[in-house]
């Protein structure tokens, strides 16, 4: 089967590929751009585990064809951390024992990511809002609310 | 079988190419790639426009129109959309509504499709490249479309403030699939309901009408006792569907416990 050239920006790197047709952007990132780290969880949209931001907008990979991305910024946990220093959601995340199994994490971290590009001060309610997409089955979620919370505190305190 | 993906400019050629057989039409993929994940090989080409007027919206005085591809996330964050927001924002969790088109919706399967419910209850007029259908009856043979034909964009009037009403109830918080779903427009005029036009997802394979109960409610007060005959005849021609998040039986029963809190909130 003919393939098909996907060109991407991956993490603030230009990335290009050679991809089956219909492959989804999940499949894509993890088998030929070699980011593994978003998550298969249910391919159906309903886990979350492989959410990735594409042109800043929060989106599930499992049910986006790569070839629809043609162009795109997508981002990934993958990119978070900046010279071996852990984002703060990353930190907020370890500090906070907010990951256990941590199948949901990555999911978790860039929806946590979306929401604070939009409401950097975010109320707890907008939290759980903002992960109401993502399913934990280890933590019960409080603890990745609060940590969530807690990266947004941090970022305002070094924005002040 | 691989899947091919073929994306148009135009929604004329992308109709041409959904004459074949084995084609489908890709709006945001939560359907689509969806059903291609779950091993649905029914099709093998997957079709989409790429035209940017299918993602604008426009609003002129009440007149509504949306694209067929405007996301759900679209539709909350329009300033003049404000009223009918609460029925996108019910819709998956944020990734989903990045995704999930209006055109979309108008096709989910039930428990699915909660913005068709509430485009149902705002008597909405669908559009395709050569022609428009009011939603009901766009609803009733939306499996039957000749092949090719693709819807456009949806219209409708906005509801007068305070009449649009709309409630999903689902068994998880904040977000779950729905157990029902209820959009109305209540028109009240010297404390009398004036109008009524509700809609039902769930109470059947896809949206619709709660004709019975419309019509008990006319010329009657929007009290308890007022809505009484409603409620007791909400359920006339449902056939509520049976699944993992509520048998049918279940949704009949709550469906009148919903409504009530629906039209007294």
């Amino acid at each position: 089967m003919a393939k098909v050239p996907v060109q991407l920006t991956l993490n603030g790197t230009e990335r290009a590929e050679f991809i089956d047709g219909g492959l989804t952007l999940l499949n894509a990132l993890r088998d030929r751009f070699g980011d593994t780290s978003p998550k298969g969880g249910c391919h159906q949209g309903t886990c979350g585990a492989c959410s990735v931001i594409v042109d800043g907008d929060l989106k599930l990979s499992c049910l986006t064809l790569a070839e629809t991305c043609n162009g795109a910024h997508v981002e990934t946990t993958a990119g978070l951390a900046a010279d071996g220093i852990q984002h703060p959601l990353q930190r907020a995340f370890l500090d906070g024992f907010a990951a256990q199994c941590g199948f949901c994490t990555p999911g978790m971290i860039m929806a946590a990511k979306a929401l604070l590009a939009r409401v950097p001060n975010p109320s707890r309610d907008d939290v759980v809002e903002a992960i109401s997409g993502n399913i934990c089955r280890c933590t019960g979620y409080e603890p990745i609310i609060q940590a969530i919370l807690s990266a947004a505190r941090s970022n305002s305190q070094n924005a002040a | 079988m691989g899947l091919t993906l073929q994306s148009f400019p135009a929604v004329a050629e992308a109709g041409a190419a959904l004459t074949a057989a084995d084609s489908r039409y890709l709006g945001g993929g939560t359907l689509a790639v969806r059903a291609t994940n779950e091993g649905d090989v029914s099709f093998s080409t997957l079709v989409r426009v790429t035209d940017p007027t299918l993602g604008e919206i426009s609003v002129n005085g009440s007149q509504a129109h949306i694209g067929a591809s405007v996301t759900m996330s679209a539709i909350t964050r329009h300033p003049d959309l404000a009223a009918i927001a609460p029925a996108a924002r019910a819709v998956g969790g944020p990734a989903v509504r990045n995704m999930a088109t209006v055109g979309g919706n108008l096709f989910a399967p039930a428990p699915y499709g909660d913005f068709a419910v509430a485009l149902l209850a705002l008597d909405a007029t669908v559009h395709f490249s050569d022609g428009t259908q009011p939603i009901e009856a766009f609803l009733a043979i939306r499996e039957m479309l000749p092949r090719g034909r693709i819807v456009t964009a949806v219209s409708f009037t906005l509801p007068p403030p305070g009449t649009f009403r709309f409630r999903k109830v689902s068994r998880v918080k904040p977000k779950g699939v729905s157990v029902l779903t209820i959009a109305a427009v209540i028109g009240e005029k010297d404390g009398a309901i004036s109008s009524a036009r509700i809609a039902l997802g769930c109470l059947a394979d896809r949206p619709m009408r709660a004709k019975a109960a419309e019509r008990a409610l006319a010329g009657k007060p929007r009290t308890s006792q007022g809505i009484a005959d409603a409620l007791k005849v909400s359920g006339d021609g449902t056939s509520p569907i049976t699944d993992a998040i509520a048998s049918g039986w279940y949704r009949a029963e709550v469906l009148p416990v919903h409504l009530k809190r629906l039209l007294l909130e």
